[in-house]
């Protein structure tokens, strides 16, 4: 425990004394911000056609949900957007430390494989965390100007975090198997857009791997949170997906320890 | 306190080291010495639980490398060939973070660090960042980096590349002095460094074992003929001609000319045989003067070669 810490505060204390944590926070609150203002100016665009249309006819003007047409969507496109700022958190993870070396130090020294994954992941994540949490001066705004759902914006972020830890395990995992950073970012976010359109092609697929295929698309779990529900089996199926995951990137360590040729 | 038995590692199908063996009592400090290539970074690898042998085993303090990894690793201090460092850190924070993984005491830190930083004398760079040191100062980080937690065992990969003159005699120094207390093995190809710091070295070339003993004995036992260096007053081509013709002589080189009179020759004689009384009779009774008569050993360096071109001999027949 001792030992994932010290692993958990080197890694965080690295994002943040190095400009790649500001720089993909920066960047991520650009096009988080620009996808909000889009969203909530082509929102404001229906409502005022809708009323006065509503005037025109001299009908009541309808009720219109800022919930499902404006926090839904901006959510989604968070989901994707994170596709592309997670890689570029997880990359160097362990393939830094295989190309300069300290990969040694740590396999050389009394602490787990266990130990120094977890600390990574957790690092991870709390940079991911951040991430998020800076979109929440979005939501300040819709609640000066009007009244979204309080409930339904927590699930959204919950479930966030569940897909984020998601794509964090697959990143971690990718990142251990080279020592090339680049390589790494890469082919994490070709598998994550893998995961992300496994939900569309499963339309087209027959009805065994149509259902399968709708089953591990990480975008179909995050539906419901999407929606205000929390619903234990998504919750499971994220927790499954990351450990896996993280299982893999374990066996994948140790098993460098055990290759005897 | 270490001990190899056997050991051979592939890397593919091309081995690395084939069938190493050797001991290390505790307090020892020994050298490994080699040429590029020889094995030695894949032996001290093996030996730190970084990667397991293809065959053979390794103990150390008594703990397997490969079954009790975790005890052997709380025992070794590493400096690899590469110092592995964090360079985004400063040298003192890079510090503490090596020595909570080593698993010292919280309270015990503040002391290991000052300590340490200064048994490898960087206190006056303890603040700055380590990407901002130069390549000595680096290495010397590393060096602390592998006494924090104050290992009986020391294992140094080629620790004095990258210093400067004084500096790589402050460390042979540091690491003489570590001897005893630590039980030492380190890695070089510079041939003084052994005779200067270990008591016991260990040639290894194409993987193999080559010679094993005490840089002395080696000196010794490796003269193969033995020869002797002799300082005559006299004409050059009559004392050349006359030793020549001595029993047991078997080869005589002229080597230096001090004066208008006075000439060296190195004097190869057979092997066993301590000719330097009949020399200096023969000398004195032909009238000349004896200005010098010693045996001359070959330096490290010379075996060094001598072994290793010899090895390359055996695989190229
Ligand atoms: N990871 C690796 N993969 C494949 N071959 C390797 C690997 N590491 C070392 N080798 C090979 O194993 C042999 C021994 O290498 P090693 O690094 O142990 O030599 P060394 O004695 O430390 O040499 P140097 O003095 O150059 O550091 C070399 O032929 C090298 O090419
Ligand atoms: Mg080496």
């Amino acid at each position: 425990m001792r030992n994932c810490l010290a692993i958990f505060y080197r890694e965080v204390r690295s994002y943040f004394n190095s400009p790649v944590a500001y720089a993909i926070l920066t960047g991520f609150l650009l096009i988080a911000g620009y996808f909000f203002y889009a969203i909530i100016s082509s929102f404001l665009n229906y409502t005022l056609t809708a009323s006065i249309e509503a005037q025109y006819y001299q009908m009541a003007p309808p009720i219109i949900n800022v919930n499902m047409m404006a926090l839904r969507p901006f959510f989604l496109n968070l989901t994707v957007v994170m596709i592309f700022a997670v890689p570029l958190i997880t990359m160097r993870l362990y393939a830094e430390e295989k190309k300069s070396g300290t990969i040694e130090l740590l396999l050389t020294s009394p602490i787990r494989s266990a130990e120094t994954m977890f600390g990574k992941y957790l690092a991870a994540l709390v940079l991911y965390i951040t991430l998020l949490a800076s979109t929440s001066i979005y939501h300040i705004i819709l609640f000066i100007y009007g009244n979204p759902e309080l409930g339904q914006i927590l699930t959204s972020y919950l479930g966030l975090i569940f897909m984020g830890g998601s794509f964090i395990a697959v990143g971690i995992f990718i990142s251990s198997l080279t020592e090339n950073q680049m390589v790494a970012g890469f082919v994490t976010i070709i598998i994550l857009l893998l995961f992300w359109i496994i939900g569309w092609v499963a339309t087209f697929a027959g009805p065994f791997f149509g259902s399968l295929l709708e089953y591990i698309s990480l975008l179909n779990h995050f539906d419901e949170f999407g929606m205000g529900v929390i619903d234990i089996k998504h919750i499971i199926f994220y927790i499954s997906f990351i450990s896996f995951f993280l299982f893999l990137t374990l066996m994948f360590i140790e098993s460098a320890k055990w290759r005897t040729r | 306190m270490i001990s190899v038995d056997h050991l051979t590692k592939y890397y593919g199908a091309k081995p690395a080291i084939q069938d190493v063996s050797f001991n290390v009592k505790k307090g020892e400090i020994l050298g490994f010495l080699g040429p590029n290539a020889a094995g030695k970074t894949t032996t001290m690898r093996i030996l730190t639980c970084y990667m397991p042998a293809t065959e053979g085993t390794a103990t150390v303090g008594g703990f397997d490398v490969f079954k009790d990894s975790l005890e052997v690793r709380k025992r070794i201090g590493y400096l690899p060939e590469n110092p592995p460092l964090y360079t985004d850190m400063t040298a003192k924070g890079f510090l503490e973070f090596v020595a909570q993984i080593k698993g010292i005491e919280r309270r015990e830190i503040k002391n290991r660090l000052s300590e340490v930083m200064e048994k490898a004398a960087i206190t006056e760079v303890a603040n700055r960042l380590i990407k901002h040191l130069s390549k000595g100062y680096k290495q010397r980080v590393g060096i602390a980096q592998a006494l924090i937690h104050n290992p009986e065992i020391l294992i140094l990969d080629e620790p004095t590349v990258g210093l400067d003159p004084k500096q790589i005699i402050e460390v042979r120094e540091m690491i003489k002095n570590l001897g005893g207390e630590h039980t030492i093995i380190l890695s070089t190809h510079i041939l003084p460094e052994v005779s200067m710091t270990c008591e016991r070295v260990i040639i290894i070339n194409e993987g193999k074992i080559v010679a094993s003993d005490t840089p002395d004995n080696l000196t010794k036992r490796l003269k193969g003929s033995e020869s002797l260096f002799v300082e005559v007053e006299g004409p050059r081509k009559e004392i050349e001609a006359k030793i020549k013709s001595m029993k047991g002589i078997t080869r005589v080189t002229f080597q230096r000319k001090t004066n208008q009179n006075v000439v060296g020759f190195r004097v190869e004689t057979e092997l066993h045989t301590d000719l330097r009384k009949e020399l200096a009779t023969l000398v004195v009774q032909q009238g000349w003067g004896l200005m010098e008569l010693r045996p001359m050993g070959m330096s490290l360096e010379e075996i060094f070669l001598h072994l290793t071109t010899k090895e390359e001999e055996v695989s190229g027949a």
